[in-house]
This record gives C-alpha cells, structure tokens and sequence, in this order.
C-alpha cells in the first residue's frame, strides 16, 4: 500500500477583491464582492516508502495547498487523502508524529532564544527523553554540520545556518515522511548543496519519504527521480525525471559554431533561433526534422562546429508552464 | 502523568526565558497598569471628603488590591492568537502532538513569573512611601485570595481565547474583545468598588462574570468583606463552562475555515 495517497483531492476558497481607488475601498466595504478560487483540481498520485518526489510548478499552482492538505492544515473540500493509513486534516497525534513540515520562508524556532531551546520544547511535545534528545541532536548536527551556532540566539544567525537548525528542530522526533516547501529558498549555491546533500543522507539513513518543492532545478535533479507537474491546480505530469524530455521535448538543440562571421543566412528558416552570440547560433529543432535540417545545415552552410543536445529539463517545463498544456 | 509535568516544566522554563529577553518591554507594560494607582487617590480624596462607606485607607488597600489582581491576572492571548492565524504561525503548532492552547497558556504563566519581582519592588516602594496603608491578611484570607486570582485568571483566558477563536473569520477578532474590555472595565469593580454602585446594578452584576475577574480577589487580597462567595464561585463556574463551549465549538469550525494563509 503507497504511503501517501490523494484521490481527486481538490480545495476550493473565497477571497474578496478590491479595486484600488477610494470608490474601490468604499465598494469593498458596503459590499464585498468574492469570487471562488479553484486552488488545486481533482489531483490523484500516490508515493510509495522512500520515495523521493519533486512536486513543480510556477508559482500559484497548488504545490503549497496540496501539501497543506496532505500535513493536515487545511481542509480540502473534496477529494480524499491519506498520509501512513491516517486522514490528515484529522491531525491524530499518531500521525503528526510520523510526519513534518518545513517551509523556506517560514520558521518554527524561537527568534530570540537559540535552537537549542527550541529544541528542547520540541523533545518535551515529543516526548522524547534527555538522552534521545542529545544523541539525536548530535546525529543531526554531525550531518548538518551545526555547533556552536546552537547556542546562539536565532536572530543571530546566517539564513543557511537558519535553515540548518530549522531542519534539526523538524527532523528531531525522526519523522517517516518529510513535507518539504522550498527548503533552500534564498540559501547561498555552497548552503543549498548542503541542505541537499542531508536530505540525501537522511532519506538513505532512516528510509524516509519525501516530497519536496522547490523552484531551484538543481535541488529537484540532485534529489528526486520521479516528478509531479502541477499548473492551475491540477496535475499535469507524474513519472521519471528523465522521461519528460522524451514526452515534452518534442525538439532538440542544435548549436553550430561557424568557420566564418561573413555572409551570415536567416537561421529561422532552419528552426527556432533559441541564441545567437557571433559565430555561434543555437537552434531549436523538431525532432521529426532532424536528420534533414542538419543535413541542410552542413549543405548550405560553412561550419566549424556542430552539436546536438536535449534540451535542459528547466528549459522544457518552463515551456510546459507557459505554454499552460502538457496534454 | 510524568510526561505531562516534564512537558509542562519545559515549556514554562522556556518561555520564562523568552519572557526574560524582553525585560525593558516587560517592565514598561507592568509600568502601564498604574491606572489603579491614580483611581486610588480619586477616590480615597472623595472619601476623605465625603463619607462613602468605606474610609479611605480602605479604599487605598482595595485599589493597591486592584494593581496586583491586574498584573496576575494579564490576558493578550487574543492578540497572539490573532496574529498565528493572520501570518500563518499557527500552522507549525498545529502540526505539533500538543493542543496549541497549551503553548499560549505557558508563555502567559512564564511571563507571570517574570513580572512577579517587579510587582513585588513596586508595592515595596509605594508601602515605604504611604506606610499607613501596610496589611497582612490572614493566611486563610490571603490563601483564598490567591485561589480567586487563579480563577480570575482562568476565566479571562478562557474567554479571550472564545473570542480569539474569530480570529478564523475575521482578520480583527480582538474588536470584539476591546468591545468586552468596555463591560469589564465597569463592571469587574476596576473603576470603582461594587459598594459605590447602586443596590440593583450591584445585585444584577453579581450574576455577570465580571466582579469575579477583580473585585472579588481585590477584595479577598485588600481583608475586606466579600458577599456570597458560594454563590460567585458558582457563577464563574457556568459562565467559564459556557465560554468553554462556545470556544470548542469555534475551534472546531474555524480550523475548517484556517487557510493556513503566509504558510
């Protein structure tokens, strides 16, 4: 049986809209217009045991409201859910035991006290005892490479040190499934590969399931081999990460380097013109046409150079997402 | 029952030291609550002047009764819950095995014990200044006084909390209780005694839960005389019961409204 599994789970709400002028506020006040948001739209996956899934999608796409639903915090207003055999919105101690949530832009330690009381304040909801906390706090900190910062006051420390000492903090009752929302939002390059790297570690450590968002690529590719591609609140794409080029890249990149400057042609004519800097042009071209445009390519023109490459992934779901169709 | 207390003893040692990191703030809003300090010296003149009932010197110990009663029994959990709702905060505390109530509870008690030295400096001051109004009461007065406190303070966090439940619906819930703090302000006897109102209104009065939040424990802690006690302690214990409810029943249909908003 999957850990995590959604079946149409879909959350609709109101919200009120205000035009910007005096008579807009003096309209809002007498009489508030709402309108209904779909947020996410009859979505169904499942996640099996450790599992790592990159959940992706622009920004408004549902990714935060599904997880949400799945941690318990709100209440979808149709569909079902269910996290390790337990309904989340039901919030059964059972179940907030074996799971967390960590939000990028959000924090659960005490701004002016360092993490270590937090910490403790989350052994204590845990019931965890002095010795656990210690021996897991080290582990944690041994894998984050935290120590002196913990008996620091929070608001003194660097955002990668915030978001290190955040996951310790989430991470402390060892949780079985790991809701994470953008994790290493705003992090340095060097914090975001060691963020990546712990989660890494700990998913191979203790066999958790994770689903994480993310807008960085890297921290999906480095994680993840399996996506969910969610746009206006419903699920678009669900499979392998590396199959998506072969499902929506019907085209691939042609980049030629050529022997002269002089005498340039119009490279539209051979495909969409994705770049151009001198004597290099980058191209994009249909798959079915391939073998023929290259041919036509090293015919008609004097070149130096010639590769031919897939296309990024972040290329590819960009096109996706503004295109609004994966279908 | 082990587990309840280690959790109780470190979330109360925690937010003590929370507490502890605001000291100037801490001290500046005990500083705020002098309001019966300068009712104190109203009415004591006005007694002075005119016979009330009451001779000012007990007028000074009821008002000084007042200060300490108010300083014990601080509620803002409206304002923090209000603010957990509006900027998503709540959401982490809801994912804890813990009702998040118990979290509120332990920042309002380990700020108590943090304000308790200051209280105690503040009265020490005005004693040495106005030494005819020093009292002890007696232990069994004083230990019942501390026990009224105690459910003062219960009440007024159980009631605020009912009304922080709104914070689900609206993003001012505490307007409803500025609304409730009028009432409390006339009727708990911060103004003024429950003697210096007219016989009706005081009878009517002894029905709200208001006298229960001041007058009675001012009066209790000040040695004075305190009508029905039987019948107050009944009293508080329905109209807790009542707020208790109206907060459950909002809890449960506000939490399918939270939207878990900025989380």
């Amino acid at each position: 049986m999957a850990l995590i599994e959604t079946h149409n789970l879909s959350k609709q709400y109101r919200t009120a809209d205000k035009a910007p002028t005096l008579a807009g506020t003096i309209r809002h006040f007498l009489r508030r217009r709402y309108r209904t948001v779909e947020a996410v739209k009859d979505v169904s996956f499942s996640i099996e045991r450790g599992e790592m899934v990159g959940f992706l999608g622009p920004n408004g796409a549902g990714k935060t409201t599904c997880l949400k639903m799945l941690t318990g915090l709100i209440c979808p207003t149709s569909g079902t859910a269910s996290v390790a055999g337990h309904t989340p919105f039901r919030r059964e101690h059972p179940f907030l035991r074996q799971i967390t949530l960590v939000m990028g832009q959000k924090q659960q330690l005490i701004w002016d006290l360092p993490p270590a009381d937090s910490f403790r304040i989350n052994a204590a909801v845990y019931e965890l005892s002095d010795d656990v906390l210690k021996t897991r706090v080290g582990e944690l900190a041994e894998m984050l490479s935290l120590s002196t910062q913990l008996s620091q006051p929070v608001r003194k420390l660097s955002l990668g040190e915030r978001m290190k000492a955040e996951l310790l903090a989430a991470l402390l009752h060892r949780p079985d499934v790991l809701f994470l929302d953008e994790p290493t939002l705003g992090l340095d390059v060097n914090a975001q590969a060691a963020v990546r790297e712990f989660l890494r570690d700990y998913n191979r450590r203790f066999g958790a399931t994770v689903l994480l968002t993310s807008h960085y690529m890297a921290d999906i590719t480095a994680l993840c081999q399996r996506i969910l591609l969610i746009h206006k609140g419903q699920v678009i794409y669900d499979g392998a990460l590396d199959r998506i080029v072969q499902r929506f890249a019907p085209y691939r990149e042609v980049k030629i380097e050529l022997a002269n400057v002089e005498g340039q042609a119009d490279f539209t004519r051979y495909g969409e013109v994705l770049a151009q800097d001198g004597r290099v042009v980058t191209l994009m071209i249909q798959r079915r046409n391939l073998t023929e445009t290259v041919a036509t390519l090293m015919r008609e023109l004097e070149l130096a150079d010639l590769t031919i490459t897939d296309p990024p992934v972040e290329q590819i779901i960009g096109r996706i997402f503004t295109k609004g169709n994966a279908a | 029952m082990k587990r309840t207390l280690r959790k109780a003893r470190l979330l109360l040692g925690v937010t003590y030291a929370e507490m502890m990191e605001y000291r100037a703030e801490l001290y500046l809003w005990a500083l705020s609550g002098i309001m019966p300090f300068i009712l104190m010296g109203l009415w004591a003149k006005a007694a002075g002047e005119t016979p009330m009932g009451m001779p000012p010197v007990d007028f000074v110990r009821y008002f000084l009764a007042v200060f300490v009663v108010r300083q014990m029994t601080m509620v803002w959990v409206v304002w923090d819950f209000e603010y957990d709702v509006v900027n998503g905060q709540l959401s982490p505390r809801l994912l804890h095995p813990l009702n998040p109530v118990w979290r509120y509870v332990a920042s309002h008690v380990g700020e108590r014990f943090s304000r308790i030295p200051f209280v105690t400096a503040l009265m020490g001051i005005f004693f040495l200044l106005y030494p005819k109004a020093w009292w002890v009461p007696a232990p069994g007065t004083l230990a019942l006084a501390i026990l009224a406190m105690l459910v003062a303070f219960i009440m007024r966090f159980v009631m605020q909390y009912a009304f922080a439940m709104l914070a689900f619906w609206t993003e001012r819930a505490n307007a409803i209780e500025d609304l409730w703090f009028t009432l409390y302000l006339f009727l708990s006897g911060y103004i003024a005694p429950l003697e210096m109102f007219p016989p009706a209104v005081r009878e009517a009065t002894l029905y709200t839960p208001f006298p229960y939040l001041v007058y009675v424990p001012a009066k209790l802690l000040a040695g004075q005389p305190v009508p029905a006690l039987t019948t107050g302690f009944l009293v508080t214990l329905a109209w807790g019961l009542v707020f208790l409810a109206l907060q459950q029943v909002l809890w449960r249909t506000g939490l399918r409204r939270y939207s878990a908003m900025g989380a």
